[in-house]
């Protein structure tokens, strides 16, 4: 786009070659060209900014989650009953889910559910037919909502099917068909609908396979899951799911689906998503065209084995980021060990394993660190087996005769890397193959590890999604990996196309491109990265906000003779100490930091202040506990949804406390009682003694909103 | 005396001139280092370069990237080389911004007949013909910006204020 290389010899201007053009106009056209190149590489690089400040966030936020979870599992894995934290984990986790596949089927039987007169959406007949199906998508369109009846009823076939099915679909192009291939869906609703509108749906003509994460992030998520099922149950030799990373409860706690199904269905939403957990454990993790080209989520890793993956018991892996319970019918063994009868020599491991939670979670912290995946010498990176065998090993499990359970486990274990990997990997473009400590799942591959495994299993292609990428496809690995992503403006309207691929008997791909929203294609390249780049810094600065305390600190750090100033140099490296976000401040820091300058130096005290959104309604009387409020309000409304098991939305002011009380062991931190009893005093606590999850995370986000608002853009040029 | 005091004063803005500079320089290469080791994709050199607030031709970037690519190009060029290159670039302040003037003046070269605006296909000719020739691509996306949408002209004197109008960033 304007920076590319053009043949040189052809750019000496020749006037005896131009007729009727003079010297003069060549060299003004020269000059328009050589500055209009500049402007838009100015904008290019502003674009780019943006797009890495979105990224860097949102993948702090899933390492975020990620150490949050492993905290939880710690827990679990090192905690006796006795502990009520422990026991408050324990209950998130559902550990009591002993239930029959029979007994869950009574369980979510959608008979009793009577569907109202007044009920004005879709009704569904099974079989479904073609019309059924169109008559949903449309009903979708017109924003209406399938009644629980017929979501249950639906997702129950879905269920149904899915457990039929192989780990790893195989799909031939023999009938020279083309397949359709579709990346990323988040929950953008618009895009599947293009998608379709430009490529039809679904049929034996026209087969799909939908490469995961058809959930999170966006406010459509359930209609695409019921449309995608629909179809699959409508066409299922011709429609393939693959599971995504966001198929996980766990992660749908953070991303918005839970919340929103139990928005949508109030009643019925808990059951929903009980039976999603069984559905998304039951969605195939591959599938493979011609014998030729691998389609998964995520990647792959080294240790990558389709004949593994084949044979594995997929569904025993609810979500991807804990490891299996025990099996066997006994309680678990390592509790047997730690669990005395007040025995003095137990509950001195006991303490000793208690202390060993304050010892490991930091460790773990720092190594999830983001950092160069460039491969250094003494460069530490566990993987995934090492860190558990390590954990063990630290609480003390040489207790057990480990051969017993050791066999069990390791192959669970082996099990599990293979799924997270599939499920979690990125591409880079170094060889070799380090654990992803950016997310905090699965590893970073490299071309040698594709042109291993793919020689391997005598593939040519693998066809991957996972990653947000600003034309919605992009080749890396020699052409060996290619990742497609089908939604639109993901980070913000304007920050990237999508696309989907055709792929016929000559396994080539072929590639389209479309952008939801009709108001972004009709707006300048300028307005849209502007548009882009306002919600970028929005976010970033709610980041800064969080960190206040932090920020002062270190800035202070550079003003050893207190005069408030410091300068725009030390502003940035004391930004980055802090975030730790890997972002280039300088180029930055224009955007950030607005007139409290004066000849490069910076009231630091005034450009805090200047970044504090509007205060929620609730006195807290706390400042530090509202810094970690917002520094963590993700983990802890991910927190709240946890210990909220019965989906109610409501937590009762033990819980409240408990949950505060986890966080702040998770951070290591000090968050006093008083604190926590003066912070529930100033909310607005029910009746009953509880408060709604939604409306205290919502005074937080009004907060995000109303400074948008203030902050509401120019009109557009 | 005073104009040694002038000479050490220039030498010590120098000195810092000089890591200033390197350090922008380091943060733009950093944009665009995907995988934070120090390499960027050949073809975002053009890229760098020009938000560094230089304005070379497509020829001088031909030039500057065959001096920075490997023996055995590897489509990646390294920062090591790409930072001296770079300084002394900045330093000797080569392919200096293009005034405000200067552009409304290559417009009006071309505004043969001044009219005060141009035609849409006027600068489509010229530009997607002429010196270092416009893709199709670029064309449509300037002209998206520049043509005025009720007369279907380029009332380029607005347009060049417009746009230069964001030079403060």
């Amino acid at each position: 786009m304007g920076c590319g290389v053009t043949k040189s010899n052809q750019l000496r201007l020749k006037p005896c070659d131009r007729g009727n053009i003079s010297v003069p106009a060549m060299r003004a056209a020269l000059l328009i060209q050589r500055w209009y190149r500049q402007y838009v590489a100015r904008l290019e690089m502003r674009r780019r900014c943006t797009w890495n400040v979105f990224q860097s966030i949102e993948y702090s936020g899933q390492q975020d989650h990620i150490k949050l979870y492993n905290f939880f599992s710690y827990l679990m894995d090192h905690f006796s009953s006795a502990n009520s934290q422990r026991n408050l984990v324990s209950q998130m986790f559902g550990e009591s889910d002993l239930f029959q596949d029979a007994e869950w089927e009574r369980h979510f039987c959608y008979k009793d559910i009577e569907v109202p007169d007044v009920y004005a959406g879709p009704h569904l007949s099974f079989p479904l037919t073609i019309s059924n199906v169109t008559e949903l998508v449309d009903a979708f369109k017109n924003k209406q909502k399938l009644h629980a009846r017929y979501v249950l009823q639906l997702l129950g076939k879905t269920w149904t099917l899915l457990r039929l099915m192989p780990n790893i679909s195989h799909v031939c192009t023999c009938k020279h068909k083309e397949i359709t291939i579709c990346g990323d869906l988040h929950g953008h609703l618009e895009d599947l609908l293009l998608i379709f509108y430009k490529n039809g749906f679904p049929s034996a003509e026209t087969p799909y396979v939908f490469n995961g994460d058809f959930v999170d992030r966006g406010k459509e998520s359930i209609e695409i899951l019921l449309v995608l099922f629909a179809f699959l149950l409508l066409y299922p030799h011709d429609v393939h799911l693959n599971r995504g990373n966001h198929e996980d409860h766990i992660v749908n706690l953070r991303y918005g689906f839970t919340k929103e199904v139990l928005g949508k269905y109030q009643v019925h939403g808990k059951m929903i998503l009980k039976l999603l957990q069984k559905i998304f454990s039951w969605l195939p993790l591959a599938t493979v065209i011609d014998q030729k080209v691998l389609i998964l989520h995520g990647g792959i890793s080294d240790k990558t084995d389709l004949n593994v993956i084949a044979k594995l018991d997929r569904h025993r892996f609810v979500s991807a980021l804990r490891p299996l319970k025990r099996r066997g019918a006994s309680a678990r063994p390592k509790e047997a060990a730690l669990e005395p009868d007040g025995d003095d020599e137990f509950s001195s491991v006991r303490r000793r394993v208690q202390s060993l939670t304050h010892g490991a979670p930091v460790r773990l912290r720092q190594e999830l660190q983001r950092h160069s995946v460039h491969s250094e010498s003494g460069r530490t990176g566990r993987s995934v087996e090492e860190e558990l065998r390590e954990r063990r090993r630290l609480a003390g499990l040489s207790l057990l005769s480990e051969s017993d359970c050791a066999e069990v486990l390791e192959a669970d274990a082996d099990d599990w890397k293979q799924i997270v990997d599939v499920l979690w990997s990125d591409p880079m473009s170094q060889n070799g193959c380090v654990p992803n400590e950016v997310r905090g799942g699965g590893c970073y591959w490299g071309p040698d590890v594709t042109q291993e495994v793919l020689d391997r299993h005598k593939l040519q292609l693998l066809i991957r999604s996972h990653e947000c990428k600003q034309e919605g496809y992009e080749f890396c690995h020699n052409g060996r990996v290619l990742t497609i992503f089908s939604a639109s403006n993901y980070y913000d309207v304007g920050s990237n196309r999508g696309a989907y691929i055709r792929l016929g008997p000559d396994l080539i791909p072929h590639f389209k491109q479309f952008q939801a929203s009709r108001s972004t294609r009709d707006l300048t390249l300028r307005q849209s990265v502007g548009r882009t780049e306002r919600s970028a810094l929005q976010a970033l600065r709610m980041q800064l906000f969080a960190h206040k305390s932090a920020l002062i600190r270190e800035f202070q750090e550079y003003d050893p003779q207190c005069t408030g100033l410091i300068s725009l140099k030390h502003w940035a490296v004391a930004v980055e100490k802090v975030l730790r976000l890997g972002l280039p401040w300088r180029v930055l820091r224009s955007q950030l930091v607005s007139g409290s300058t004066q000849d490069g130096t910076l009231n630091y005290h005034d450009w805090v202040n200047q970044l504090s959104v509007i205060q929620p309604n609730t006195e807290i009387a706390n400042t530090s506990l509202l810094e970690t409020l917002y520094k963590h309000h993700s983990n802890l409304e991910s927190i709240f949804r946890m210990i909220d098991t019965d989906h109610s939305g409501l937590i009762s002011f033990e819980e409240f406390h408990q949950t505060w009380k986890l966080l702040s062991s998770h951070l290591q931190t000090d968050i006093s009682d008083k604190a926590i009893s003066d912070l529930a005093e100033s909310i607005d606590f029910n009746k009953d003694g509880s408060i709604d999850i939604n409306e205290f995370m919502e005074a937080f986000r009004l907060v995000e909103h109303s400074r948008a608002e203030m902050e509401a853009p120019p009109s557009p040029d | 005396m005073f104009v040694k005091f002038i000479e050490i004063h220039n030498f010590l803005l120098s000195e810092n001139i000089i890591t200033e500079t390197q350090k922008r320089i380091s943060n733009a290469f950093d944009v665009f280092d995907h995988e934070s080791n120090k390499t960027v994709d050949v073809r975002e050199i053009g890229t760098i370069i020009r938000s560094l607030g230089c304005f070379p031709s497509e020829a001088d970037l031909h030039d500057i990237i065959a001096e920075l690519e490997e023996e055995e190009p590897t489509g990646f060029v390294r920062y090591e080389k790409f930072l001296p290159t770079m300084t002394k670039i900045l330093l000797e302040r080569k392919f200096r911004p293009i005034t405000e003037d200067l552009l409304l003046q290559a417009f009006e070269v071309l505004d043969q007949q001044k009219k005060g605006h141009l035609e849409p296909e006027e600068l489509t000719k010229y530009l997607t013909q002429e010196g270092e020739p416009f893709t199709q691509e670029e064309m449509d996306e300037m002209l998206s910006a520049a043509v005025d949408p009720d007369k279907n002209v380029i009332l380029y004197r607005d347009f060049v204020s417009m746009m230069t109008f964001d030079d403060t960033r």
